[in-house]
């Protein structure tokens, strides 16, 4: 799969753009109650999306079910307009580690390794060769403030660090779309911001995607617009112009 | 606040006096601050200008307090319209968030409507601040930092009550 967006009728240019990332009517349940029941979500190249709602709401599933982690019940996800329950568990996670990033609230590194080795472990995966993998691994590193930090083990570092390093790890491939699970919710609120800045103006440097689970009202201001979840049920919310 | 649209609201229940719609509202909303009886008239007669009440019949004797009052359609369509609309945000809305909310409940409309709007209203304005912080100097970030954070009270109040509505709901039109 290629990082570049060239789909797409050339006469078309006054539609507004196609998701990239499409979820259409959602069931999942893990028991007798249905953590999601008929939600959906179109993510398009480059824009930041805030998922809100009470805890419990279905959020973390639906982030889930989007990204290949949970496969639902009912209803489809399409990536660049390939279902994914149609691709087999390889290619799935194929796709994982080269289209999307992960940042979850906490434990997401590899307590044994550096931070620097934290960070190249996705382009390690990936067969790119040690040096430039951690070279690679740096620049991300200082891009994100903690370039301090890369010798160092996630045990040895701040709360704060800890997610910049998490956020190099899931930005160094170049993903397409990042999914970002209560980055900040181990943070306090000036750490958490600057988490945010940090992740935002990456992510719009580099064209990907962000969905951001958070109910931090100044975390998803950081969004362009908020997707709200209910009972499993979700509602896009246009942006006011 | 709007008193007015609150009285058009309370009215949709059916035709009231104005001293019937007094206490209607002090009851639900006047805890702190009930309304004075001039208010109630004056803002009667201006929505009956508007065409937005009509009066329903006026008891023997006279006096404003013999008159009852009922909401038109255009009344309707008003209430309606505030609803729908959310308030620009700004601090210590909270009162008239309640009311709209109660007043959603009250005659079967949609309060989640009422309070997705606002919580949009809210982060557009939040979004917009957040830039300017990110462009600022130390200044800048304080100001906005303060606007930032007397917003998301708003919000967490915003969320606590969409959590609440169903006993909300229940105890509004018990
Ligand atoms: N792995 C699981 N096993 C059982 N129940 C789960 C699991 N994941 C989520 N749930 C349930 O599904 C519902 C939605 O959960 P979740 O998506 O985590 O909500 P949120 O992220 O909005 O807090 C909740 O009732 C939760 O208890
Ligand atoms: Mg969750």
């Amino acid at each position: 799969m290629t990082g570049d967006q060239t789909t797409g009728d050339p006469t078309d240019d006054a539609q507004p753009a196609r998701p990239l990332l499409e979820a259409v009517d959602l069931h999942k349940s893990f028991g007798p109650t249905p953590a999601l029941d008929g939600a959906g979500l179109g993510v398009r190249a480059g824009e930041v999306v805030a998922v809100m709602g009470p805890s419990g709401s279905g959020k973390s599933t639906l982030l889930h079910c989007l990204a290949g982690i949970l496969t639902p019940d009912r209803g489809t996800v399409r990536y660049r307009d390939v279902e994914l329950s149609a691709m087999g568990d390889g290619q799935r996670s194929e796709l994982r580690r080269t289209e999307f990033g992960f940042v979850f609230q906490f434990g997401q590194l590899v307590p044994e390794l550096s931070c620097l080795e934290n960070v190249a472990l996705p382009l390690r995966l990936g067969s790119v060769k040690r040096k430039q993998a951690e070279a690679r691994a740096r620049e991300w590193l200082e891009r994100l403030e903690v370039a301090d930090v890369a010798d160092k083990r996630p045990g040895e570092t701040s709360g704060g660090q800890g997610q910049r390093v998490a956020v190099a790890r899931a930005l160094v491939t170049g993903p397409r779309v990042v999914f970002a699970d209560e980055p900040t919710g181990a943070l306090d609120s000036l750490n958490g911001e600057r988490v945010m800045q940090l992740l935002v103006t990456a992510a719009k440097e580099t064209n990907a995607a962000v969905v951001l689970v958070t109910h931090e009202p100044r975390v998803a201001a950081y969004s362009d617009r908020e997707v709200v979840v209910r009972d499993g049920r979700s509602r896009e919310m246009e942006p006011v112009t | 606040m709007s008193i007015g649209h609150t009285l058009l609201g309370l009215l949709e229940k059916g035709p009231r006096h104005g001293y019937d719609l007094k206490k209607a509202y002090d009851e639900r909303f006047g805890q702190d601050r009930p309304l004075h009886y001039g208010q109630v008239y004056t803002t009667l007669s201006r929505l009956l200008r508007n065409g937005l009440v009509e009066e329903a019949g006026v008891e023997a004797g006279d006096g404003p307090e013999r008159k009852r009052y009922a909401i038109t359609d255009a009344g309707v369509t008003d209430v309606e319209h505030w609803l729908g609309t959310p308030e620009k945000p700004e601090p210590y809305l909270q009162n008239t968030l309640y009311v709209k909310v109660v007043l959603a409940l009250l005659s079967g409309r949609s309060a989640d409507e009422v309070l997705d709007v606002q919580r949009t209203a809210h982060l557009t304005t939040m979004r917009e601040l957040t830039k300017r912080k990110a462009g600022g100097d130390l200044a800048d970030q304080l100001i906005c930092d303060h606007a930032l954070f007397h917003l998301e009270a708003d919000l967490r109040w915003l969320e606590l009550t969409a959590a609440r509505l169903g006993r909300l709901k229940t105890a509004v039109t018990r």
